[in-house]
């Protein structure tokens, strides 16, 4: 379902130029987004970046200072959050502390004109749909972060709105519990197939839940895209930086497609340098491939001598220093296999390859704040 | 059948509520000083003749009386003034919130006891006099002599032992200190004030807080007035009043109509009311010195003779000089924080 | 919230605003600039009133310091038996107002005194019945501060000194006296302005030692002179705003100290330190026990000092001048109305302000005018009343002289810590609430009823309960506002004695102890009731 969706002609809900400033400081700038029917869309960014206030702005629980929501065709810019079509899930949980489990799943149908059985076999489902069938009379101190989320799942979707918004609802959870959990929310969205926003800081989140991931900074949209683009193509050095590990290097464009790194000369897919800029060169650590009978004459093979390697189960990263200019590491990611094969140690020069289609190329100097 | 029973209703109540409403057309409010187990006898009095006048009692201290009225001077509350101090009254008239009328038998009153302005403004209905009063038996065990005049207080054995109201917080205060001044003359009052406050143990805020301190035997002594001394005497204090031999300050109570009443024709049935004979039989009952010639009987525990003994007071002296004697008196006595005993 | 926001500017702002032009006025009502102050300063007077209301104070504060934390300490810090009673009587001043103290003193070492030996041939009437009478009623006060500020001391310092081989005193000096500093400074201002602007204690035991407080009431009881009157009032509310301002900042840093996870501090025993303990707290008690006693005493007797026989008839206040059983009657009413729109009125204004998400301005604004009645002494603001209230041209006039000018210049005097508490209370709750509440299309006060309410019970019981104990005992904020219609038991204390009928004034003054006690012995089970049914889920 979310796979035909994702192509829908019309979306469901859609930004145009939301802008919120508190006071003299800008928030948000000029959003723009469309979001579309069943989609799971993951707004991810560091502290700070305004993706909460974006959620909110959704809700109509912080009312943008200019622009327009739209949901479900209807201009909803102006409305107040009781007159819109969510259901939203907090960080905190927000349980009512004084009313029952039930009550709380409850609470959004009572004044429906519901009649009380039906609200309690509704109530009944969705207990058994976030798995906690039994724990209705419990009050929610009573129970685990882990259940209280679930039940304020259950809450949020109890009325079957059409928008469900999270607002970081893992983020106070034990880190087990928090993987297990993003399993199990991803699974409820597929089968309702209702459209849902999630706020989140936490970029594996975002990567495994998300059917599209917009990363924010600043206030402003760095990039959209699905995980695998986010995370493949980063389309600024920003995004670059903030999801996964990257290397990056210095560099200037000696050609259309050729930078130059140090001694070295990189080959790469881009085509639109001139000679002579100031370039960012990135990759990732699992990109970098250690090889057994090349030579540095080949495309993209250089010398390493191999600093130090710190073992993380799975896989070793390891710090590569290019041959030539001692001070430039690199880190990469070896697959344990293949370090017991080639029988890599720390202090082994070995040869590097770079595949050029996995080179990234930013535009000036990078600044990380790491 | 429903419909007339609710007729016969309706018309029942309208009967009851216009029938009420003939019984006590009118509610006056009236602010007074009058003691509170002397209010209701004063009310039913006054409905004996009045039936169809309701009295709305406001009562305080003289102190607090007056301020409120002030206070409201340019929204008043109050219709009638009915027992307040006449030097009280007299500041009311000079902030012009008094009405001018003259009483039905206003004539009969002691001159004394009407305002001389004609029409009135106000009318007096009984005088309260200052008194010294001296507890028995705590003299008796200081030994200490039964003081029978003003001067005799001043005296060295009495240091520490005398109680007297102050002038700035309580208005028998001040009618004692303006009486000495005019008494014993401008110097020598103040001379007398100087001696008396080497004895004086503490002032009080109230002006019958002395005489019931003597009462108690907090202070074997206490400058209070005659009206006070007899009603703790009447509870059975070992107390003796004094009349002071060099004559005694007074003031009286008094009555007036306050201005812009909307109940002016009420509110003069009871002015006339205060001055009858009848009303003055019934001040007596617990004062002494009534404003109508002839109908005073002596009172209970009252000293003998009260009307001698008061002096001829200047109210308009004490009104026109109250701010100057008030700022004099703190000057000289306030200030010493030191309580001596 | 606009509406909120105008009652607190109406009844706080506005009136002490026409205070501040009344005393730039002469008694017609032209402006004479700075004239009153002129002649007031040029009093000498002025200066021995302020000065004797700084030593009575300052005394005053200093011992109720000490002993309250010699006694918070015991309470907090030792293993002394019978806690449960000490707390209790520590409380008692808090159910008298604070006359009662000065009526009881009279009984003690007033000239006829049983006890006046032990001053030593000086006057109770005077400084020291001030001094003894004022921390009386304030212990309570200062020892519920000194409490919280023990309470929150961390465990780990104290594992820590031990671990050091720190010596008890050095233990005492460098971690429990600072670990407490900011509550001692806090309760220390506390005393200070509750005794500065007090009114009740000096006016029946001062004799005359002229305070501030009693000064206001000469010149407008005494001589009607309402400007002077406001003069005065403006020189008692600077101290007060002073001491008020210092309070607020070191309370912002007693703040910045909790935010640390503390470990509770758990005594353990130690036979020589509970002993003693035990030793002072009896004392302090006793003494307590032994003001409020004579005060009953002194109700049930038929003529002091010349006749003590045993007599109800000082109940029979429709004899006494200053107000009858009306009065008392009328207190409770005040009391109840006060406590029901108090707290009502007050939730919803700290509700507008911790959970408004509109006009931020604004609600700084109404949390910084909530603050402010605390630092207005209780005489100002009823003065205050009279001017602003009583003016025919105010809308407001009709309340004037009726039972809601009484009860709103209540709730005005008592707001401040009646909101803080309802701001701490909600702030313990979730934020999202309402936007939960909102996203289900549950309409805003469905959430508010449903569960902002319930969850803040226990702290609008406590409001409830602490604006009725105020509204029976307080003299000051009342005396220049009520009517004949309105008399009220604590002020008919203060007019009873004012009389000489000391007597009734005790017999009253103890009628108001037995219903605040009885309010507290209700509110004690309600609480309990309460928690039982709908906060079970706080227990579990």
């Amino acid at each position: 379902m979310t796979a035909d969706a994702k192509h829908a002609p019309t979306p469901y809900l859609r930004l145009f130029d939301v802008t919120k400033r508190f006071g003299d400081f800008i928030a948000l700038k000029d959003i723009s987004l469309e979001i579309y029917e069943g989609e799971f869309v993951c707004f991810l960014g560091p502290s700070g970046c305004g993706k909460t206030t974006l959620l909110r702005a959704i809700a109509g629980l912080d009312i943008q200072t200019s622009g327009t929501v739209e949901q479900n065709g209807q201009d909803v810019s102006a409305l107040p959050p009781y007159e819109r079509d969510f259901g939203i899930v907090f960080q905190s949980y927000a349980l009512f502390p004084n009313l029952t489990v039930a009550k709380n799943v409850a609470y959004g149908l009572e004044n429906r004109k519901i009649a009380k059985r039906d609200v309690r076999q509704r109530v009944a489902e969705l207990l058994q749909l976030v798995g906690l069938p039994d724990q209705g009379d419990k009050y929610p101190r009573q129970l685990s972060g882990g259940q209280q989320q679930r039940i304020a799942l259950a809450r949020a979707i109890a009325t079957s709105p059409g928008l469900l918004l999270l607002d970081e609802p893992l983020s106070a959870l034990d880190a087990k519990v928090r993987v297990h959990l993003r399993h199990e929310v991803k699974q409820l969205q597929r089968r309702l197939g209702i459209t849902t926003v999630m706020v989140t800081h936490d970029q594996e989140e975002a990567l495994t839940m998300a059917d599209r991931i917009v990363v924010m900074n600043q206030g402003v949209i760095e990039q959209i895209g699905t995980p695998e683009d986010i995370y493949r193509k980063p389309s600024t050095s920003f995004v670059a930086d903030f999801i996964g590990t990257m290397n990056f290097v210095a560099g200037t464009a000696v050609g259309p497609d050729r930078v130059r790194c140090g001694d070295n000369v990189l080959a790469c897919e881009t085509s639109d340098m001139r000679e002579g800029d100031v370039v960012t060169v990135a990759v990732r650590p699992e990109d970098i491939v250690l090889r057994e009978g090349v030579s540095e004459s080949e495309e993209n093979v250089f010398s390493v001598r191999i600093d130090a390697m710190e073992f993380l189960g799975s896989y070793v990263r390891a710090d590569l220093a290019l041959e030539a200019r001692g001070d430039q590491i690199l880190r990469a990611d070896l697959s344990i296999n293949l370090v017991r094969r080639m029988q890599i140690a720390e202090g082994d020069e070995r040869f590097v390859n770079i595949p050029k289609e996995r080179i990234r190329v930013y535009q000036g100097t990078v600044n990380r704040d790491v | 059948m429903k419909r007339r029973y609710l007729h016969s209703m309706l018309a029942a109540v309208a009967v009851t509520v216009l029938a009420s409403q003939s019984w006590a057309a009118t509610t006056l409010t009236v602010y007074t000083a009058i003691e509170a187990d002397d209010l209701k006898r004063y009310a039913a009095e006054f409905n004996k003749y009045y039936p169809d006048i309701e009295i709305k009692w406001v009562r305080d201290s003289t102190g607090i009386v007056t301020a409120k009225l002030l206070a409201e001077k340019n929204n008043p509350q109050a219709d009638v003034v009915w027992g307040l101090a006449a030097t009280s009254l007299m500041l009311l008239k000079a902030e012009g919130m008094t009405q001018a009328y003259k009483p039905k038998g206003v004539e009969q009153l002691d001159k004394k006891f009407v305002d001389g302005e004609d029409p009135p403004h106000w009318t007096g209905m009984d005088a309260w006099v200052a008194a010294i009063c001296v507890n028995t038996v705590e003299a008796k065990k200081l030994n200490l002599p039964m003081p029978t005049s003003w001067k005799d207080l001043t005296k060295p054995v009495y240091k520490g032992h005398v109680v007297m109201p102050n002038p700035n917080s309580s208005g028998t205060g001040f009618l004692d200190v303006s009486s000495w001044l005019q008494m014993f003359g401008e110097e020598g009052g103040w001379q007398f004030m100087d001696s008396l406050h080497q004895n004086i143990a503490w002032y009080t805020h109230s002006g019958s807080k002395p005489c019931r301190q003597a009462g108690s035997g907090e202070t074997p002594i206490g400058v209070s007035f005659a009206y006070r001394g007899a009603k703790v005497k009447n509870k059975g204090a070992p107390v003796e009043i004094v009349m002071p031999a060099e004559g005694a300050g007074w003031d009286m109570e008094a009555t007036t109509i306050i201005k812009g009443t909307k109940n002016l024709e009420a509110a003069k049935k009871l002015v006339d009311f205060s001055v009858s004979k009848e009303a003055n039989q019934m001040y007596n009952s617990v004062y002494a010195v009534v404003a109508y010639p002839g109908v005073a009987q002596p009172v209970k525990n009252y000293p003998e003779n009260i009307g001698a003994k008061m002096m001829n007071n200047d109210f308009q002296f004490a009104a026109d000089n109250r701010k100057r004697i008030l700022k004099e008196w703190q000057r000289r006595y306030d200030s010493k924080s030191e309580p001596k005993s | 919230m606009l509406a909120i926001g105008a009652f607190l500017v109406v009844c706080v702002l506005l009136p002490l605003y026409s205070m501040l032009s009344k005393s730039f006025e002469n008694a017609d009502g032209d402006f004479i600039g700075l004239a009153n102050y002129a002649d007031y300063f040029s009093t000498p007077a002025l200066f021995l009133s302020a000065i004797n209301s700084l030593y009575v104070s300052v005394t005053a504060s200093v011992i109720v310091l000490v002993t309250a934390f010699v006694y918070g300490y015991a309470l907090t810090r030792s293993c002394m038996p019978f806690k449960w009673f000490f707390k209790l009587v520590a409380l008692v001043p808090l159910l008298t107002p604070s006359l009662l103290s000065g009526i009881s003193l009279v009984y003690w070492f007033g000239k006829q005194g049983v006890a006046k030996e032990l001053l030593f041939g000086e006057l109770i009437y005077g400084p020291i019945g001030i001094i003894i009478g004022s921390a009386y009623w304030v212990f309570p006060h200062a020892l519920m501060i000194v409490i919280t500020a023990l309470t929150i001391t961390d465990a780990r310092l104290y594992e820590a000194a031990t671990a050091l081989r720190t010596g008890t005193l050095r233990t005492f000096f460098t971690i429990t006296l600072p670990g407490c500093k900011y509550g001692l400074i806090s309760a220390g201002f506390v005393t200070f302005t509750l005794i500065f602007t007090d009114f009740g204690v000096p006016k029946v035991i001062g004799g005359n030692y002229n305070v501030l407080a009693t000064d206001i009431y000469k010149q407008v009881i005494g001589q009607q002179n309402f400007e002077m009157g406001a003069v005065v009032s403006m020189i008692l509310l600077l101290p007060a705003v002073l001491a008020f301002t210092v309070d607020r900042v070191v309370q912002k840093k007693q703040v910045a100290l909790l935010s640390a996870q503390a470990v509770p501090y758990r005594p353990k025993p130690k036979r020589k330190r509970d002993l003693c303990m035990l030793v002072f707290c009896s004392i302090v008690a006793a003494l307590i026990l032994l003001m409020i006693g004579m005060a009953q005493y002194a109700a049930l007797i038929t003529f002091w000092p010349y006749n003590l026989e045993f007599t109800l008839a000082n109940y029979d206040f429709d004899l006494a001048n200053g107000g009858g059983w009306d009065s008392y009657f009328n207190s409770i009413r005040m009391a109840l109305y006060t406590a029901a729109f108090g707290t009502v009125i007050i939730f919803f204004g700290a509700y507008l302000v911790e959970k408004g998400r509109r006009f931020i301005a604004g609600r700084s604004i109404f949390h910084a005018i909530a603050m402010l009645p605390l630092a207005v002494p209780g005489m100002v603001l009823g003065l205050s009343y009279i001017f602003f209230f009583n003016n025919p041209s105010n809308p407001f006039n009709f309340i004037y002289g009726t039972m809601a000018i009484l009860v709103v210049a209540t709730i005005t005097h008592f707001y401040t810590v009646s909101h803080l508490t309802a701001v701490t209370a909600l702030k313990q709750m979730d934020a999202e609430f309402e936007s939960v509440g909102a996203s289900l299309k549950a309409p805003f006060y469905r959430t508010f009823a449903r569960v902002t309410v319930p969850v803040c019970m226990p702290a609008a019981l406590d409001i409830s309960m602490y604006l009725f104990l105020n509204a029976m005992t307080t003299v000051s904020a009342v005396v220049f506002i009520y009517s004949s219609d309105t008399t009220l038991a604590s002020v008919a204390v203060l007019n009873m004695d004012d009389q000489g009928e000391i007597a009734f004034a005790a017999a009253m003054a103890m009628m108001i102890a037995y219903t605040c006690a009885g309010a507290r012995i209700l509110h004690a089970l309600l609480t309990r009731s309460i928690m039982r049914t709908t906060q079970a889920w706080r227990t579990s």
